[in-house]
């Protein structure tokens, strides 16, 4: 079978030459620029959809809520080793200390909460020694899920690993309200 | 000077291997990609310098969108019929098998369990429709968020938890979320953001 095969297309191509038209054996050339642009049209496609469809997370570690029925000291913290921060929208209200607090009002810009972090680091480290500053997190009412998020990662970047995130008391919403009808 | 007369004829390039490249990428992408499921929630995620992927398995993930509602969600299908099944039990609520089967493939619910039936008997667009209104209730009174947990952690006692909230959500929603966690005893968990480039310190 084979061989008859190999011998039908190699007699016919001698009789071409005398009586049918000869075919032209030059290959015919496909314009393949359409091909490649859809090509590449889908694969920026999926490239993009497979790099945007990883989300990350966060870890976060909350305390344990402390039972009515139990007696639990809450952790003494030496007052010079903390900032306090009441975090609103867009806005941070940041006091150090514990007796007297005087307010002051920061952002979330470069400028703003980190440079008050590492500020108030360098002053607790100064005192205390490395790694003894103590961020207490305080979230207002008014403050978007957003902010939250910032505050932590906030957290990441100054590589801040004690913090605490804790209930608002009525005296702090007094203090900012105080705060904002003085400004 | 003489001009050099620049050639008239074209030069034709083989396309044929880059062509077989991108295909071959096109081919690869096509395969590995994996379409986010249709979500009940739309959200905008936060971003964050996190740079920990998301677990694909065993994951219980609490939405909440920008007005603030609570929607919850699991990743398998088997999760989610022995979380029905708890359900029956726990509030005698019977399913038959179309609403089971409509049950396993929803990727997040928002109704609370007195609807949950009636919504199951909906059609698709109707659903829809209901998602835009809905809210698990978290209330200190009928917190069934915090059932929908725990039947979750005893269908699936490695499940994670993660929350998936709108940029804009109000906080004091997610403070709620957080105090249910806490009275089960969930002291770890996931905020889920995108990525965000490392401040160069």
């Amino acid at each position: 079978m084979a061989a008859e095969v190999g011998g039908d297309s190699g007699a016919p191509k001698k009789g071409k030459k005398k009586g049918k038209a000869r075919k032209s054996k030059k290959r015919p050339r496909i314009d393949m620029t359409p091909m490649v642009d859809l090509g590449f049209l889908l694969l920026t496609f999926f490239v993009l959809t497979t790099t945007m469809s990883t989300p990350n997370t966060m870890p976060v570690v909350v305390p344990p809520k402390i039972e009515k029925n139990e007696e639990v000291e809450p952790p003494k913290i030496s007052e010079g080793k903390v900032i306090t921060l009441l975090v609103g929208r867009g806005k941070i209200y940041y006091y150090t200390g514990i007796e007297k607090p005087e307010l002051r009002i920061t952002d979330f810009s470069r400028s703003g909460i980190r440079k008050v972090l590492l500020e108030r680091r360098a002053e607790v480290e100064d005192r205390y020694g490395k790694g003894e500053m103590i961020v207490i997190i305080k979230m207002m009412d008014e403050a978007q899920y957003k902010d939250f998020v910032d505050i932590l990662d906030e957290m990441a970047v100054v590589e801040q690993k004690k913090y605490a995130l804790v209930n608002i008391t009525p005296e702090e919403v007094a203090l900012v309200e105080d705060y904002k009808k003085s400004t | 000077m003489a001009k050099f007369k620049a050639k008239k004829q074209n030069i034709a390039i083989d396309m044929t291997p880059m062509v077989d490249l991108a295909f071959l990428l096109i081919t690869f992408f096509m395969l590995t990609v994996k379409f986010r499921a249709p979500e009940a929630v739309e959200v905008q995620l936060p971003s964050s310098i996190a740079d920990t992927p998301l677990p694909a398995q065993d994951i219980l993930v609490i939405s909440v969108s920008r007005d603030g509602r609570i929607f919850f969600g699991v990743d398998s299908k088997h999760t989610r019929l022995a979380i029905l099944d708890k359900i029956r039990e726990r509030y005698g609520y019977e399913f038959d098998e179309q609403e089971k089967k409509i049950f396993s493939v929803l990727p997040e619910i928002g109704v609370p369990f007195e609807q949950l039936k009636s919504y199951l008997s909906f059609g698709e667009l109707e659903r829809k429709a209901i998602d835009k209104k809905v809210s698990i209730p978290v209330d200190s009174a009928n917190n069934q968020l915090k059932q929908w947990i725990l039947f979750a952690r005893y269908s699936n006692p490695r499940i994670r938890i993660a929350i998936r909230a709108d940029e804009q959500a109000p906080y004091p929603v997610i403070a709620r979320i957080i105090e249910t966690l806490k009275e089960q005893k969930v002291h770890r968990f996931n905020l889920i953001t995108t990525l965000e480039a490392k401040p160069k310190s």
